[in-house]
């Protein structure tokens, strides 16, 4: 495996906890990463269309002011508990362009199933 | 006239209701069925997300007249099922926790019309997701038990009251306790709300730690899953066991990931309660297999 693809690997397998190991070795500390925030309340992701580029390095800072929200985008396999008081941090750097579905994957209530949204990736 | 449970199944598939019938292991067509029933053999009745207390006209304008209605047609059988079971999503989520004590119990008023009275229920998310099966609990006991019948072992699993959708360690070392009392040739019946595999985790149809109670299960040789969640038919195998989601009694909702959305599919008037309905499953011991009958809501 080389170094590039190695480094892919760590960035998309495991977001906020990898990251911060990462972040460590160095890997992260050099990229300029753009922070988006996203609040998540009953029952919408504010923003839900989320656009970045191809090999951005991105972080997704997660904030629910109601209830305890979960993300989970199954595709780009990043996902996060999101708690009210505390903001969650997911890091990652899209490697492939296209419309990736994001949801709540912690039932929040009435209106939890169209809790959803997309990460564009161009 | 008396009649059996093979010739009730046989006209049943004549009258309308749909007969599974799969190469899936642990599923039998009716044409190989023949014999007359063992004592190892019997009937039982899955209805599941009867979401009582939900308001929606555009997808269910009778949603207070449509378990009644199934339940008359779960009366009206000419076979007697062994026992009911109910997979989940009783009610209809609310935040009020009064409300939701209110909708339970209505519930089970309504299915003390089943004259059948050997009922087993489970849990769904919208029952027990945000207080943690508290309410629930209140109403119909524990969220994850056993029973057996008939040389079955019947195992019930809360993938629910998390509302993160983790069975959780506690319930999987039960599980595993349980299973170890077990034969591997046991004939063993898993219920439960969600899938147990990732069927589609864009729409949150997962158990986040449903592969660890599939390995399990998986040295087990008879191992059959029922649930529903997903308000629709689907038959799934992971190795040699097979799952079988149930349809709802609420509204049905589209094919796994068949489009971006998981919106529940709209009422049509000219087809009232289509996609809608129960099942019966007849449980055979030799071999093991489980026949699996679609019902409507109501007989035509």
């Amino acid at each position: 495996m080389t170094m590039r693809a190695h480094r892919r690997r760590i960035l998309l397998g495991g977001a906020a906890l990898i990251a911060g190991a990462a972040a460590g070795a160095g890997v992260l500390a050099q990229a300029k990463e753009r922070v988006i925030p996203v609040v998540a309340r009953k029952f919408v992701f504010l923003p839900n269309v989320i656009k970045v580029r191809k090999g951005e390095p991105v972080v997704l800072e997660f904030s629910a002011p109601e209830v305890v929200m979960g993300f989970n985008s199954p595709e780009l396999k990043i996902r996060a508990d999101i708690i009210p008081g505390q903001v969650a941090r997911v890091r990652f750097t899209p490697d492939k362009e296209g419309t990736f579905p994001f949801l709540c994957d912690i039932f929040c209530g009435d209106g939890h199933e169209g809790m959803s949204g997309t990460i564009v990736v161009t | 006239m008396t009649i059996d449970r093979r010739e009730f199944l046989k006209l049943t598939a004549l009258g309308g209701g749909a007969v599974f019938a799969s190469a899936l292991p642990g599923c039998a067509s009716m044409g190989g069925a023949g014999g007359s029933a063992g004592a190892d053999e019997f009937y039982f009745v899955q209805l599941s997300d009867t979401h009582w207390g939900f308001n929606g006209p555009v997808v269910n304008p009778d949603a207070r007249g449509t378990l009644p209605k199934a339940i008359a047609t779960v009366n009206a059988l000419p076979v007697e099922p062994d026992f009911i079971v109910f997979t989940g999503d009783l009610t209809h989520t609310t935040d009020d926790p009064q409300e939701r004590r209110k909708r339970l119990a209505e519930f089970k008023e309504v299915v003390q019309g089943l004259k059948n009275r050997n009922i087993h229920f489970l849990a769904g998310e919208h029952d027990a997701s945000l207080d943690r099966g508290e309410a629930w609990k209140e109403f119909f006991g524990e969220t994850h038990y056993t029973f057996d019948h008939k040389g079955v072992h019947f195992i019930a699993l809360d993938n629910v009251s998390d509302p993160a959708a983790r069975l959780g360690d506690e319930q999987l070392a039960w599980l595993a306790a349980d299973l170890a009392k077990q034969s591997r040739e046991a004939r063993i019946v898993v219920f439960t709300h969600r899938p147990l595999f990732d069927l589609a985790p864009n729409w949150d149809w997962a158990t986040r730690d449903g592969a660890k109670a599939v390995e399990l299960l998986m040295p087990y040789q008879n191992v059959t899953v029922f649930y529903g969640h997903i308000h629709q038919e689907n038959h799934h195998m992971t190795g040699h066991i097979a799952h079988h989601s149930a349809k709802s009694l609420i509204f049905p909702l589209p094919a796994p990931g068949s489009q971006p959305k998981r919106d529940p599919i709209k009422w049509d008037a000219s087809a009232p309660y289509r996609g809608l309905g129960f099942r019966g499953v007849e449980a055979e011991a030799k071999p093991v297999k489980y026949e699996i009958t679609e019902m409507p809501v109501t007989k035509a």
